[in-house]
């Protein structure tokens, strides 16, 4: 299925997990947070939280600023 | 220096009076290094979209600046409208596991980097209302400043010029007016460019500095980043020590009394 990820649309497998999808990105043990359509998906919720196609996902972490 | 003069923001204790940014760095050493020179507790970040697929082993910010010995402020830096600076904040407190203490700015110019002062209100009354602990940048308004300490923000934070200019504290009327009705830490954060800067600043009886380009943009920042932690330093013993009065004429030094010739 096809969801935005960081302004990007890219091919992911069906209802992956956040979890799932952390591991695909090779973010595993990176600082991050995970915005789903403008809300939030806790880290409690990774195991749990199934994205669906069209969502867009956001990743963030900590960088330089002022 | 009193042993007892610190900072306190949030009810939270603070050795240093000097803040600074982690932006506009060479590389994270650089930053790391001059964050330690500065002497400096609390840090900004900034909350931006991970590189995803670019070298995962790619060190992160926070692993040279930890979490356990820094106190973190994440910004909303680039923020033009009150959702997205609410966003944000939300955000950061995600990522940092339920951290509230957050840096508000809402910006209205590209140009100046001021900020818009009405959006700044805006989001500042949602953030307190969402249990953040806010610190506000604002203009050098007394006015402004007071209605956002009246909001709940735990330090509102006017600009002494605009941020990364370097001109330094461009009102300093306004900053007195704003440090002498405040019940919160006044913090100037935005346009210092030198250390005698964040003397002055602090010898206004500000609370505390808040830099990041003045260090980041100097030729020596690690070097620069020491003479505004000794700057920060002077001017809050100058403060405290109370500074002699303005006269138009002489006053000699040495005694007329005893003199031979």
């Amino acid at each position: 299925m096809q969801v935005i990820i960081n302004g990007e649309s890219r091919d992911v497998p069906e209802a992956i997990t956040a979890t799932q999808l952390i591991d695909l990105l090779e973010l595993g043990g990176k600082r991050i947070a995970i915005e789903s359509n403008q809300e939030i998906v806790p880290r409690s919720a990774f195991e749990t939280h199934s994205f669906k196609p069209g969502d867009q996902i956001e990743i963030v972490q900590a960088i330089g600023g002022g | 220096m009193q042993n007892n003069d610190s900072l306190i923001i949030a009810g939270k204790s603070y050795q240093s009076r000097l803040l600074v940014g982690t932006g506009k760095y060479k590389d994270l050493d650089e930053t790391r290094n001059a964050v330690e020179a500065s002497g400096a507790e609390i840090i900004t970040i900034a909350v931006r979209r991970s590189n995803i697929g670019q070298s995962p082993d790619e060190p992160n910010l926070l692993d040279v600046l930890p979490m356990d010995r820094y106190t973190l402020l994440p910004n909303t830096a680039g923020c033009y409208n009150v959702e997205d600076a609410v966003r944000t904040c939300r955000m950061a407190r995600e990522l940092l596991d339920g951290h509230d203490l957050v840096k508000l700015e809402v910006l209205g110019n590209e140009k100046t980097l001021f900020p818009d002062t009405i959006a700044t209100i805006e989001a500042a009354e949602i953030l307190v209302k969402d249990d953040f602990k806010v610190m506000v940048y604002t203009n050098d308004d007394p006015i402004i400043a007071k209605r956002l300490e009246e909001i709940g923000c735990v330090a509102v934070m006017p600009l002494a010029a605009p941020i990364g200019s370097g001109l330094g504290i461009r009102n300093p009327y306004n900053i007195l007016e704003i440090i002498e009705n405040a019940r919160v830490p006044i913090i100037v954060d935005a346009g210092v460019g030198t250390a005698s800067d964040a003397a002055i600043a602090m010898e206004l009886g500000c609370d505390g500095v808040l830099m990041n380009t003045a260090i980041a943009a100097a030729k020596d920042p690690v070097l620069m980043a020491s003479a505004m932690k000794k700057g920060i330093q002077a001017g809050r013993e100058a403060f405290l020590a109370g500074r002699m009065p303005r006269k138009r004429y002489a006053s000699a030094s040495s005694p007329i009394d005893g003199t031979f010739f």
